[in-house]
């Protein structure tokens, strides 16, 4: 352990995992978004809007996110040329990745409200949308946060692959002091201590509001 | 906007059902069902779970559709697609299961339609809804969230849902079947006040007191049919079909 070394890299680190914070802030928003736009297609009525929901879910659950973000930025740097913003396309990748899973969690959120409910919003003259929401939509938050808040933890730990597209998040800058001094070790621990911090607190969050819903 | 009665453009009275057949698959659960119930009148359906007396009460109630038949309820032909929708927020119905909204207090509960479907500042609706629950008790547990009622204050607050639009018609499927048997009570009781007020209730359940004291008439069905109706003195003192005989012995067996 080079405690000297580990201070001396600090400062680059820091501007690494602000990198990084960014990048999954970003992205967190960016899957929400996309993941609650594909749970509406997912739940539509319309058997093509659906089965659309469902080809997007399984294709990009059933391909690693290396493929997707080098899909994404490769695809881009070959029809928009080579200046593609590198946090752009790590952003979009990780968006689009997350939001198959973002969707399903949200898809078994509003599926997961009794039926009941929907008989008793429509009894009592509430139209569809007014029903989805203030009555569903409510219970579906309660549901979906807890797996949500997870899958942003993976989402979080995910962003260092943004590294193999070069983008100078904590990952690529932890890979580029450890090329020029050789002390994986030191540096690695220290990265991963980063993220630690992170995604801690969260995933401590995740398990105590999953006790009180049992 | 003042606390208003939500339903001052009346609908029609009463309950016609004529020729009503319900098939879920191949499986005819209603046959040829022909009913009216009359302003005011307390119905009472009994009968063997697979009956389709539920089923009878989801159509009349707008939560099924049937297969063939014309269904009017307060006026509204709820065969006809395009106008069954016209019936919402005008009829109250009670769940065996309560379906309260979980994410809300029992006054937010009883509020929710006045506010959304109905447009009352959050004021009237409040003051609406604080008399509905104290029609049926629940006042003091306005601010309580169903998870810290009883099974029967439950109810009760389902009951107060209905109400506050000011229904002319409710329908009970199995209100207290799932309650504990000491709940029961503070349940028909609700509903025997209701029944005493005017009310028109369509009520399917296994409690032959309730039935016995308050229905205007019980109707026994068997099969997909009513195979038998009367006054509760004509149906329970003297029935005539084998099948109700057989089903109120076995009721008193148990």
């Amino acid at each position: 352990m080079n405690v000297s070394l580990i201070w001396q890299s600090l400062p680059f680190l820091w501007t690494g995992f602000l990198m990084t914070l960014g990048l999954a802030a970003v992205s967190i928003a960016g899957s929400t978004v996309l993941g609650l736009a594909v749970a509406a297609l997912r739940t539509s009525r319309p058997p093509l809007l659906r089965g659309l929901g469902r080809a997007y879910v399984e294709l990009f659950r059933g391909s690693p996110i290396p493929i997707t973000l080098l899909f994404v930025y490769f695809g881009a740097a070959l029809y928009l040329g080579y200046g593609v913003n590198l946090f752009v396309a790590a952003a979009v990748g990780l968006s689009v990745y997350h939001s198959a899973f973002v969707a399903e969690i949200i898809r078994a959120g509003i599926e997961a409200v009794p039926v009941g409910q929907h008989e008793a919003a429509q009894i009592l003259g509430l139209k569809p949308a007014q029903s989805f929401r203030w009555v569903v939509l409510p219970q579906t938050v309660k549901i979906a946060v807890p797996p949500l808040v997870g899958q942003y933890i993976s989402l979080i730990k995910d962003t260092s692959i943004a590294s193999i597209i070069g983008l100078a998040e904590m990952m690529k800058v932890g890979q580029s002091i450890v090329d020029r001094t050789g002390d994986p070790v030191s540096i690695y621990l220290t990265v991963a201590v980063l993220y630690f911090i992170v995604c801690y607190p969260l995933s401590l969050w995740v398990t105590r509001s999953q006790r009180r819903a049992i | 906007m003042s606390t208003a009665t939500p339903n001052t453009t009346t609908i029609g009275r009463g309950i016609q059902l004529s020729g009503v057949s319900k098939l879920f698959g191949d499986l005819e659960v209603l046959k040829d069902v022909t009913l009216n119930v009359d302003d005011g009148e307390v119905v009472v359906l009994i009968g063997a779970s697979g009956s389709g007396k539920s089923t009878l009460l989801r159509i009349m109630s707008g939560l099924e559709t049937s297969t063939t038949g014309e269904v009017v309820v307060g006026g509204v032909p709820m065969h006809d697609p395009k106008r069954a929708p016209e019936i919402r927020g005008h009829v109250g119905m009670v769940f065996q299961q309560f379906n309260l909204f979980p994410h809300l207090d029992a006054l937010g509960n009883v509020t929710l339609a006045l506010r959304k479907v109905y447009k009352m500042s959050k004021a009237d609706a409040d003051a609406k809804g604080m008399q509905v629950l104290a029609r049926v008790g629940m006042d003091d547990r306005a601010h309580h969230q169903p998870s810290q009622l009883s099974g029967g204050q439950q109810q009760r607050v389902a009951i107060a849902r209905a109400l506050a639009v000011d229904p002319r018609i409710i329908f009970f499927d199995e209100a207290t079947s799932a309650l504990d048997p000491e709940l029961v009570g503070e349940v028909t009781n609700v509903m025997r006040s209701l029944a005493d007020d005017g009310m028109t209730m369509v009520v399917v359940t296994h409690e032959m007191g309730f039935a016995r004291r308050t229905a205007d008439r019980v109707l026994f069905m068997a099969d997909g049919v009513i195979a038998e109706q009367g006054t509760p003195e004509e149906l329970f003192g003297n029935p005539q079909h084998p099948r109700t005989v057989q089903f109120l012995s076995k009721i008193a067996e148990a």
